[in-house]
């Protein structure tokens, strides 16, 4: 028996027990118990990254028609994402213990950040649906937890809640969807479906609704269009939170959990399309909001947005290992932005508007060439990182002209952003008196920065990459999109840097972008417009049904009759007589003829 | 000869005039009187049941213990009724039915 998985899944949930059971009055020493766990649980990864493939289980539910283990599968997937999960979320915990030194929940902070990583984990090593679906909640709570971290003030307890129910609604096709596969199936094995999925003979009509749930599930979690509104409100946590759940890791498991089931995808062409619109459609208005927030986080979390969008649309051109591979760059580089920016943020007291910075490559000269590096990663500069997944992913598009061109628009903006974000936040002059009286984080934080910029640098090249990740092999060469995407990128990055060179504010205002295509406010009139409809409407039954016609209408009844009768009751005595008398006269005609 | 139809003829009509009193006059000591003479009828016809349905020569006696009875009952409820109307002279001066309608919407 192999157990390595089992102490990769169980070691963080240890830490959250100890940590929330034993330890919770000890900041120093639960930090650093949740830090060994997720250090075990990123050795044993190696072990079992460098170990044969597998998967094993025991059985948790056994009704016979239905059967639901816990267990794992081992293959190339599992391994690449363990190591991503487990190696960007150690560095995310140690750089934590310097960004969150002095915060007071800081016992609080760890085990939530434990509980998550035992969740991913378990998303990630998870052999059936069932199971998988369960961390998948749990990633959502303790994503819950973490963003409303700072719960005394008023934004961070409402980001997570409308994450939360953002995830919900995605997370409810997702269980539709698992009901749907084991219906057909009768099992929710991933190798067993994927072995029998086509050979049942199923409708397309159903297989297209069933490709299409599952992929709510992660339209949800990974924040694609229309539930992704949550994803830049979670930018209210704490900043390591938001590098770890809200752009490496969390919002990744959607893209995971596609290419874990892209059996059901593949036999709907239709849900591919869908898949492949969706996340362009989401990568391209990602693009256009992160052009004119003025929050450093915030950029970066429509950023994340974008290229999720692009993993998505990988996923949709049949060509998940393209996805993965952006989502294995992605992690890195985004992780390294979303640190840096914490550094920033840290040193700068909790200033995040970009605005307000500028001047920082003297005084923080670690975190300014550490964010530099995760910027050329992001914008798909050769040869870092972000250039290969991306030319990968347009390779897969080049039969796809819509697709390619969506694909090189958002190469093109994000040269553009995050150059706009590169040039205001860290060249020129220094805007605030924070910015000019910044210093170096310590070392504790940019020691992650460090590791994860060389992983930003080197991982994309295809001779290191081949050892994380198998990629398909392509005909012919791919000169003429690579070309073309180069030059969306040149193009991109000029621009921003002419525009935005040594500007004090914002030289171009687009309101449309700036409000977020107005998205979060359609949404607030649409919940606010169902809601008084339905108001109104029980109201109205309230009123008129209820009250009206069931509790008046009888007491009126009653009422109204007493009213009729009560004028028979005249008072006099020979009037009662007399109708006394017909009635038995009355009576008596007809016992006597009536009957004939 | 008198058959049982001439019998409940005169009851019928004593029960008529009974009746007649009941509704038409005024004065409560009248209805009161109007009222005996109804069960006074309601007697006759008893007795003229009894009268005409012999069996083994015999007249049915039955019908005559209820008539005693019923003139029992009826001295009783002479005395109460003629009580209560003695209480409401007290009370209202009057024994006239039209002025006692407070009972009434």
């Amino acid at each position: 028996m192999n157990f390595s998985p089992w102490v990769i899944l169980f070691s963080p949930f240890a830490a959250v027990i100890i940590t929330v059971l034993l330890t919770q009055n000890f900041r120093k020493l639960s930090s650093y118990i949740s830090v060994t766990a997720v250090a075990i649980s990123f050795i044993f990864s190696l072990a079992v990254f460098f170990g044969p493939n597998g998967s094993e289980g025991f059985n948790w539910i056994d009704l016979g028609v239905f059967r639901v283990e816990i267990g794992y599968l081992i293959n190339d997937l599992t391994k690449l994402m363990l190591l991503v999960v487990s190696g960007v979320g150690l560095l995310i915990h140690i750089y934590s213990i310097g960004y969150m030194g002095e915060d007071r929940g800081r016992a609080r902070y760890f085990s939530g950040l434990s509980l998550f990583m035992f969740s991913m984990l378990g998303i990630v090593l998870a052999n059936n649906f069932i199971m998988m679906f369960i961390f998948w909640e749990l990633v959502g709570v303790s994503s819950y937890i973490l963003i409303g971290h700072w719960f005394d003030r008023d934004a961070p307890p409402a980001a997570g809640n409308k994450a939360f129910l953002a995830n919900r609604i995605g997370d409810f096709g997702f269980m539709l969807g698992i009901l749907l596969v084991w219906s057909a199936s009768g099992t929710v094995t991933f190798e067993e479906l994927a072995l029998r999925w086509h050979t049942l003979g199923l409708s397309p009509g159903f297989m297209t609704a069933t490709a299409l749930l599952i992929f709510c599930g992660a339209v949800g979690k990974s924040a694609q269009f229309p539930l992704h509104v949550w994803l830049p409100d979670a930018m209210e946590g704490p900043t390591p939170v938001s590098a770890l759940i809200h752009a490496a890791t969390m919002v990744a498991a959607g893209v995971f959990m596609l290419a874990r089931s892209f059996f059901l995808l593949q036999t709907s062409a239709m849900a591919l399309t869908l898949v492949l619109w969706i996340g362009l459609i989401t990568s391209l208005i990602a693009a256009l909001m992160a052009t004119q927030q003025d929050d450093i986080k915030r950029v970066l979390a429509y950023s994340t947005l974008s290229q999720l969008g692009l993993m998505v649309a990988a996923v949709g051109l049949s060509n998940p290992e393209a996805g993965i591979f952006h989502l294995f760059t992605h992690a890195s580089f985004k992780a390294l932005l979303f640190l840096a920016a914490g550094s920033v943020i840290h040193c700068l007291h909790h200033e995040q508007n970009i605005w307000h910075m500028g001047g920082l490559q003297k005084k923080m000269p670690v975190t300014f060439w550490t964010f530099l590096a995760g910027t050329l990663a992001l914008i798909a500069c050769p040869p870092f990182a972000g250039f290969w997944s991306k030319d990968e992913i347009l390779a897969s598009a080049s039969n796809n002209i819509p697709a390619f061109l969506a694909i090189v628009s958002v190469t093109f903006l994000t040269a553009f952003y995050m150059s706009r974000l590169f040039v205001v936040a860290f060249l020129g002059e220094s805007r605030s008196d924070h910015a000019a009286h910044a210093h170096e984080s310590p070392l504790v934080m940019t020691a992650p920065l460090v590791i994860l910029s060389i992983a930003a640098c080197i991982t994309g090249f295809p001779f290191i990459a081949s050892w994380f990740i198998k990629l398909p092999e392509h005909e012919g060469s791919p000169i003429a999109p690579m070309l073309i995407s180069f030059i969306a990128f040149l193009a991109g990055t000029t621009l921003g840097f002419y525009l935005y060179r040594d500007k004090p504010k914002d030289p171009v205002e687009v309101p449309l972008f700036e409000n977020r295509f107005y998205v979060d406010e359609f949404y607030k009139s649409l919940i606010k417009w169902t809601q008084d409809l339905l108001a109104n409407i029980s109201g109205f039954a309230d009123r008129w049904v209820i009250d009206g016609g069931i509790v008046r209408g009888l007491s009126g009844l009653t009422w109204g009759f007493g009213f009729a009768l009560r004028f028979l009751q005249i008072g006099n005595l020979q009037a009662y007589a007399f109708l006394f008398g017909a009635g038995v006269v009355l009576l008596l005609y007809y016992i006597l003829f009536g009957t004939k | 000869m008198v058959t049982l139809n001439d019998y409940l003829m005169a009851s019928g009509l004593l029960f008529a005039i009974g009746f007649a009193g009941v509704l038409l006059r005024r004065n409560v000591i009248i209805i009161f009187m109007a009222l005996e003479l109804m069960l006074n009828a309601a007697n006759l016809s008893l007795i003229g049941f009894s009268r005409f349905n012999v069996q083994n020569g015999l007249p049915d006696y039955n019908a005559q213990v209820l008539v005693f009875f019923v003139i029992t009952v009826a001295a009783a409820e002479v005395t109460v009724g003629l009580a209560i109307i003695v209480a409401l002279y007290r009370a209202r001066q009057t024994t006239h039915v039209e002025d006692i309608n407070t009972l009434k919407f």
